[in-house]
């Protein structure tokens, strides 16, 4: 079974939709790991390492995600998951910007995925499938 | 009459605690100084003969049965694979057994930390790393170090469980002592304690203590049944809890200061009390020990001293306390008695400084972090602010002319207004120093020991 890690980054307590990534994820057969709201870019990175995670989800639903987001790529380099997949999704930057922009900009911060306001779990599930080898 | 001795072997004193359990009270305690270098049968009768002579005549024990601390107590290394997870994880594992955490170790152990291993001469290895289902590598990396070294400490294997059936092969081709445990975090920030705490404490119980030279006192007594900081943690548990009709005292506290470290015990899930508080981090055990290897009156004097501001030291000094000069004195002097008045002063100064700090180790911490909805904290550790009681042990807070202004260092303070200290605790002393004998009573009488407790740790 291959773990996911998801969480809710930065000082942001939106948990609705982090128990449906959650439940849709196991249901998916994934052994996911949760580190809930309010969680740093360490909580997300030290989990990982524990449980050899392939991939790292990470939720922003209050606007701030830019600035919670950066160097994480670096850090996961740091921390020897050379290897580990970065998605990002929610509404990761403040206010309604062209998203083609700020996916770039999340891209060049060294994330694999980057979804924009209004893409669900589902949306994402075959995605995910492709990214594990799993198809 | 049904009498039983309860023995405390302890660094520097052997320490006796006789019970009549018929009328349900101690009958009277004793101690001698602990010779576990030579014989340590010679201190223990020394300290019977002074039991005795206390009593008024010679007695009749149906059980006697003892823990120790003695020849540098357990000493163990904690190895897990992340900090603040699968290796803080361990290090509760080893201090809920009674353990001295004399090294902890995390990642991919190198050969000069296997060397450290083997310099602090370590009796039990505690190895973890990864959850469940995760990370392996690590673990078993860490297992053929272990497998390669002249390392002869048994090996306790306390990680994914992934990793287990390709441990036991190395360890067994390398003819190491080893035994396999449940995963001390088997999930992400769940501790699981029992089943590595329960190894631990059966090869102390038939190997270390025999490795100590305490064993041979078996010959006098019934058995060694526990590392003394498992048993003040039993004796805790038990008075905090209740037993059956006899009620509990709910949450407290209690700090333990001695010549080489200060311990601090808690019970309580100490979940938050406050409503913006989120809990993260590594789950918290109820009956929680924490040890500071640098804080003691005698052997780490030195660190008390560091943990003092300069400001600190100034004020004493202007009341005529040379704190610098007197705790050089009192490490290069580990038998060092307090005997004038101001001997005791600087002694509770001391004191007094280790509850603090130590304190402050041991307790739960606020992070404020500021959200759309308002300011929240994250509460790391547990939140003590509710503890009812705080109890005070250890022979410089029992023989302090005020152990309560001593205590109260570790309430909560202006200055520290995110620590998450007792807000009012009442403050207990154990007078008689019985918590250890206690502990190991409970073990066949709870009710009785719980009793007992009550009785003799007392309101200050």
């Amino acid at each position: 079974m291959k773990s996911i890690v998801i969480g809710v980054i930065g000082a942001d307590v939106h948990a609705v939709g982090n128990r449906i990534i959650e439940y849709t994820l196991t249901r998916e057969g994934y052994n996911v790991v949760n580190v809930g709201v309010l969680s740093t870019q360490e909580d997300f990175i030290n989990a990982a390492i524990e449980t050899s995670a392939h991939l790292i989800l990470v939720s922003s639903l209050y606007g701030h995600g830019e600035l919670d987001c950066r160097g994480m790529r670096d850090k996961c380099n740091e921390a020897g998951l050379d290897n580990v997949l970065l998605y990002v999704g929610g509404n990761i930057v403040v206010g309604k910007q062209d998203f083609p922009e700020v996916e770039k900009r999340f891209k060049t911060m060294g994330f694999d995925r980057v979804y924009a306001p209004g893409i669900t779990i589902d949306d994402v599930l075959q995605t995910i499938k492709e990214d594990l080898g799993e198809v | 009459m049904h009498n039983y001795l309860l023995v405390d072997f302890g660094s520097t004193f052997t320490k006796l605690t006789a019970v009549d359990l018929d009328k349900e009270d101690l009958i009277a305690t004793s101690k001698a100084i602990t010779t576990v270098e030579s014989n340590i049968i010679v201190g223990y009768e020394t300290a019977l003969e002074r039991l005795y002579k206390k009593i008024g005549s010679k007695i009749e024990f149906d059980h006697i049965v003892a823990c120790s601390s003695a020849a540098g107590g357990l000493k163990m290394v904690a190895i897990g694979l992340v900090e603040e997870l699968t290796t803080e994880a361990a290090t509760r594992v080893c201090l809920g057994a009674g353990a001295k955490v004399e090294l902890v170790l995390s990642h991919n152990i190198n050969n000069a930390e296997v060397q450290s291993i083997l310099d602090k001469k370590i009796d039990i290895v505690l190895l973890a790393g990864g959850a469940n289902g995760g990370n392996s590598e690590c673990v078993i990396h860490n297992a053929k170090k272990l497998a390669e070294s002249s390392i002869t400490a048994p090996i306790v294997f306390a990680g994914n469980k992934d990793a287990a059936d390709e441990i036991i092969s190395i360890l067994t081709t390398a003819k190491k002592d080893f035994f396999i445990c449940e995963n001390v975090m088997p999930r992400l920030n769940v501790l699981n304690i029992s089943s590595a705490k329960d190894q631990i404490k059966e090869i102390f119980v038939k190997n270390i203590i025999e490795a100590k030279g305490i064993k041979k006192v078996e010959k006098e007594i019934d058995r060694v049944v526990l590392p003394t900081p498992n048993a003040v943690l039993m004796a805790a548990e038990l008075l905090s809890k209740g037993f059956d009709s006899e009620k509990g005292l709910g949450d407290l506290m209690i700090a333990d200061v001695g010549g080489a470290t200060t311990d601090i015990y808690s019970m309580a899930d100490g979940l938050p009390t406050q409503m913006n508080a989120l809990l993260s981090g590594l789950e918290e055990p109820f009956a929680k020990r924490t040890v500071e290897g640098d804080l003691g009156m005698r052997y780490s004097a030195l660190g008390i001293l560091s943990a003092m501001t300069p400001s600190e030291i100034s004020h004493y000094q202007k009341e005529g306390i040379d704190i610098v000069k007197e705790s050089h004195n009192r490490v290069n002097k580990i038998d060092f008695i307090s005997e004038t008045d101001l001997d005791y002063i600087i002694d509770d100064i001391m004191a007094a400084r280790c509850i603090d700090t130590a304190t402050s180790r041991h307790v739960g911490t606020l992070k404020g972090v500021y959200t759309p909805m308002g300011i929240m904290y994250y509460q790391v550790g547990k939140d003590l602010t509710k503890a009812n009681y705080f109890i005070g042990t250890g022979g410089v807070v029992i023989s302090s002319k005020d152990p309560v202004s001593m205590l109260k260092r570790a309430t909560k303070i202006e200055t520290k207004t995110m620590e998450l200290r007792p807000v009012a605790p009442k403050f207990l002393l154990d007078k008689d120093y019985i918590l250890s004998a206690m502990g190991l009573l409970s073990m066949d009488h709870p009710e009785i020991a719980l009793k007992i407790m009550k009785k003799h740790i007392t309101e200050i």
